[in-house]
């Protein structure tokens, strides 16, 4: 559990429905479980968006794995 | 005397496949017009060819493929390439055709002439001739609306050996585009997935690219059209036959962006899905970049790349190498690939 | 592709992965288990298995709702499907798990059956719409990822006051299956020293769901995504709380879990299901309160009732060791009949035909490619 994957909402239709893409392949899909706008990204599982993607923690925590690894490899040169 | 089909609203109904007037007139008035070719057009009970110098090579296939109608094709051009490329693949230079048509009750005239068209300009495309075609009508529900099985001939020249078991450790592995066009498309023309998408089916010949391919003078010593199952099941086959191992780097594959996002949103690996146009050459390491080069000048296949390599460790026939290090056995597809949730 | 490749970075999982290497090196070493289903996929499927330390242990959980669930209702799934009238939807997943005797629903179709495969219960939603001299039975599978669109195709229904659409309710609760793993190592059975936590079912739990495993354990558990990059960071952080003796729940998917989950699915879910007191799991027996069913007030749409499903004692064919298995207590290899007489072609258990299954994972993607 489970399979879901991060789209893009493309487009709003009524009653929280939306139209996300991936790759240039489309499908629509519920919104009703999250707050998402046009060009958000959302995990769509089974039809349905189960989360926004938050870009800013995406971006924050690709530059921590960079971090971390500077921060170790710190370490490594004065073993304590 | 009868009627002329009305090809606007007429269907498909039982007394056309009795065997009588009505059956005739099913191929006379739709199929052999678009099939038409000196042996066809005589009509007799069997076709009389001349045949060049050389080995026979036949090949047959069903299909039975839903929807009938894709983008990229339909059934009647995909028998065509199918057939024909299979010929290819051994080396042999297809000739001619033999389809039998099996046509559910309902079907309209107008599909089948959209099909007969569609047939008579991927035979012509490919250069062969329909020499040979039988059509039968059963009860609704007894067929998916249209199966056809083809069946092609063609002849391979003495000096042209080429076999699933002629790979050899040290050669590489080309595949000619990209892959999983087909399954693809037909998978995102699916209604109940609800998928919209630009994606086409790659279905064509590729005899011309075989020719280009054996006219270079390398030494071609397996091709295989990755069809049901995928570059995947070709691969392993390959492997199996020969009793070599293959390996193949998952960052070299072509795959179209529109065909990997199909294989994600439904939980399926690309390298399963079919391929109706594209082929897979192995050669010796030392004609590699030769054979490459006589592949990418020809409009078939621009795509042409090397993916992989032949070991001499056959315990483990197909492994994929990702782009980070990691390695990955890549079984034969088993049962039908189902969308998962999970 | 956006919030994928750079999950794929080469560069980075190499970095990561030399930077395991160096810091797993206590005697013992570590005995992680990655509890979802969809995670055992992916260490499979990016061959990150054969590039992990000799010292790092994957053992794979029970987070694979298709693989849990119990003999006796595929057989009720199977009966269903076969009755008169009716159209059975079921995700993909389940059409050729075997019940007693092998009969599962791919079975039941070729045998005439109307089962159609569906990629979202609104799909069954619009099916029954469309066919309203049909009885159409949705076959709800999943855990918590899976349930709120459950919900959602049933509050749908409830709208369009379909009198044709039921569904057959089989959602599982993660929090009691994580327990009972857990016990399992308070009972002197082999234990794990850390948990990769479930990437989408913590979108709808939320990470603070978990806080249990480390107040009630000591072991500490690190809530994944699921690619190369989340995956290996994933261990990382539990080798260093492991080598550290902290037991943390920390949250490493956090551009798209949040400590409370996602609240409108939750309030959604709370409306529309029920606890059950008690639900069968392969491997773990009865559980307590470990899964749902249709509430009262959708009592019409619940097949359960429309349809007076029984149940019978059936039991795992003699040879499946998928109990353990999903109990992390077997390696799939470890099986006798694996890759012998139970073969995704030919499956004995479910953990062989589910694609998250470790079995078929284990199978599919071969024996682990020792660098």
């Amino acid at each position: 559990m489970c399979l879901a994957i991060p789209a893009r909402v493309t487009a709003l239709s009524g009653e929280n429905m939306g139209v996300v893409d991936l790759g240039g392949v489309e499908r629509e899909v519920s919104l009703a479980l999250v707050d998402a706008d046009v060009g958000d990204y959302v995990i769509v599982h089974v039809g349905i968006a189960i989360s926004r993607l938050d870009e800013e923690e995406a971006k924050r925590t690709l530059s921590l794995f960079a971090e971390l690894n500077e921060i170790s490899s710190g370490e490594d040169e004065n073993p304590s | 005397m009868s009627r002329k089909l009305d090809m606007e609203k007429g269907f498909v109904d039982l007394s056309f496949g009795a065997g009588g007037v009505a059956s005739a007139q099913l191929t006379r008035e739709i199929f052999a017009p678009e099939f038409s070719n000196p042996i066809l057009d005589r009509m007799e009970d069997g076709a009389v060819i001349d045949m060049p110098a050389g080995r026979l090579v036949v090949s047959t296939d069903s299909h039975v493929i839903s929807p009938i109608f894709f983008p990229g094709g339909d059934i009647g051009s995909l028998a065509i390439h199918g057939s024909v490329n299979d010929v290819a693949m051994m080396g042999a230079k297809p000739l001619h055709m033999s389809v039998g048509f099996i046509i559910e009750e309902g079907v309209p005239f107008s599909v089948l002439k959209r099909i007969a068209v569609s047939m008579g300009a991927a035979a012509r495309d490919a250069g062969v001739t329909i020499v040979a075609a039988d059509t039968k009508v059963v009860k609704k529900g007894e067929a998916d609306q249209l199966y056809i099985t083809s069946t092609c001939f063609g002849v391979v020249p003495e000096g042209v050996c080429v076999g699933a078991d002629r790979a050899r450790p040290g050669d590489r592995v080309i595949i000619s585009g990209s892959i999983g066009d087909h399954g693809a498309a037909v998978l995102a023309s699916r209604e109940e997935l609800g998928l919209t998408s630009d994606l086409k089916s790659d279905s064509q010949s590729v005899n011309d690219l075989v020719a280009a391919m054996l006219a270079s003078g390398v030494d071609v010593r397996v091709m295989r059209d990755p069809t049901r199952g995928g570059l995947a099941t070709s691969l392993n086959e390959i492997a199996t036959t020969s009793a070599v191992g293959i390996e193949i780097d998952e960052g070299a594959i072509p795959v179209k962006e529109g065909v990997w996002a199909v294989s994600e949103l439904l939980g399926l690996d690309p390298l399963y899905f079919a391929c109706e146009g594209r082929l897979v050459a192995i050669c010796p390491v030392s004609d590699a970049e030769k054979l490459l080069a006589s592949m990418r000048s020809h409009p078939k296949g621009k795509g042409a790349t090397i993916i992989g390599e032949v070991t001499d460790r056959p315990e483990i026939p197909l492994i994929l190498r990702s782009t980070f290090g990691g390695s990955r056995v890549v079984s034969v597809l088993t049962g039908d690939q189902m969308p998962r949730i999970c | 592709m956006k919030f994928i490749d750079e999950y794929r970075d080469s560069a980075l999982i190499k970095s990561l992965l030399a930077e395991i290497a160096q810091e797993a090196t206590r005697p013992e070493g570590y005995r992680l288990m990655e509890f979802c289903g969809g995670h055992t996929h992916a260490f499979y499927r990016y061959g990150l298995l054969s590039l992990l330390p000799e010292k790092v242990t994957m053992v794979h959980g029970p987070g694979c709702p298709v693989c849990v669930l119990p003999i006796s209702r595929i057989d009720a799934a199977v009966r269903l499907a076969a009755k008169e009238g009716v159209i059975f939807c079921s995700y993909g997943d389940m059409l050729r798990v075997p019940g007693t005797d092998g009969r599962s629903l791919i079975r039941a179709k070729a045998e005439g059956a109307d089962v159609r495969m569906i990629y979202s219960p609104l799909d069954a939603v619009k099916l029954a719409t469309r066919n309203p001299e049909h009885q159409v039975i949705f076959f709800a599978v999943g855990f918590e990822t899976t349930a709120p669109a459950t919900a959602l195709a049933l509050k749908q229904a409830a709208e369009l006051e379909l009198n044709n659409f039921s569904i057959f309710c089989n959602h599982v609760l993660t929090p009691p299956a994580m327990r009972a793993i857990l016990d399992d190592g308070k009972q002197g059975r082999k234990t794990v020293d850390g948990i990769i936590g479930p990437g989408h079912v913590s979108a709808i739990i939320g990470s603070s769901a978990y806080r249990f495993v480390a107040e009630e354990s000591q072991i500490p558990l690190v809530i994944s995504g699921f690619e190369p990059v989340d995956l290996l960071e994933s261990i990382l952080m539990l080798v260093r709380q492991i080598n550290d003796g902290r037991a943390e729940i920390e949250n490493r998917y956090t551009r798209v879990v949040r400590a409370k989950g996602n609240p409108q699915a939750i309030t959604l879910m709370q409306e529309v299901f029920e606890l059950r007191g008690s639900f069968e799991w392969r491997g773990f027996g009865h559980l307590p309160d470990s899964a749902q069913k249709l509430a009262e007030k959708y009592a019409d749409f619940d097949a359960e009732i429309r349809f007076q499903i029984e149940y019978d004692q059936a039991h795992d064919h003699k040879a499946c060791r998928c109990a353990e298995v999903l109990r992390g207590q077997l390696q799939p290899e470890q099986c006798s009949v694996f890759a012998k007489a139970c073969t995704p072609e030919n499956p004995l258990g479910a953990c062989m035909v589910s694609s998250e299954g470790a079995c078929a994972a284990a199978y599919s993607y071969g024996s682990v490619v020792r660098q």
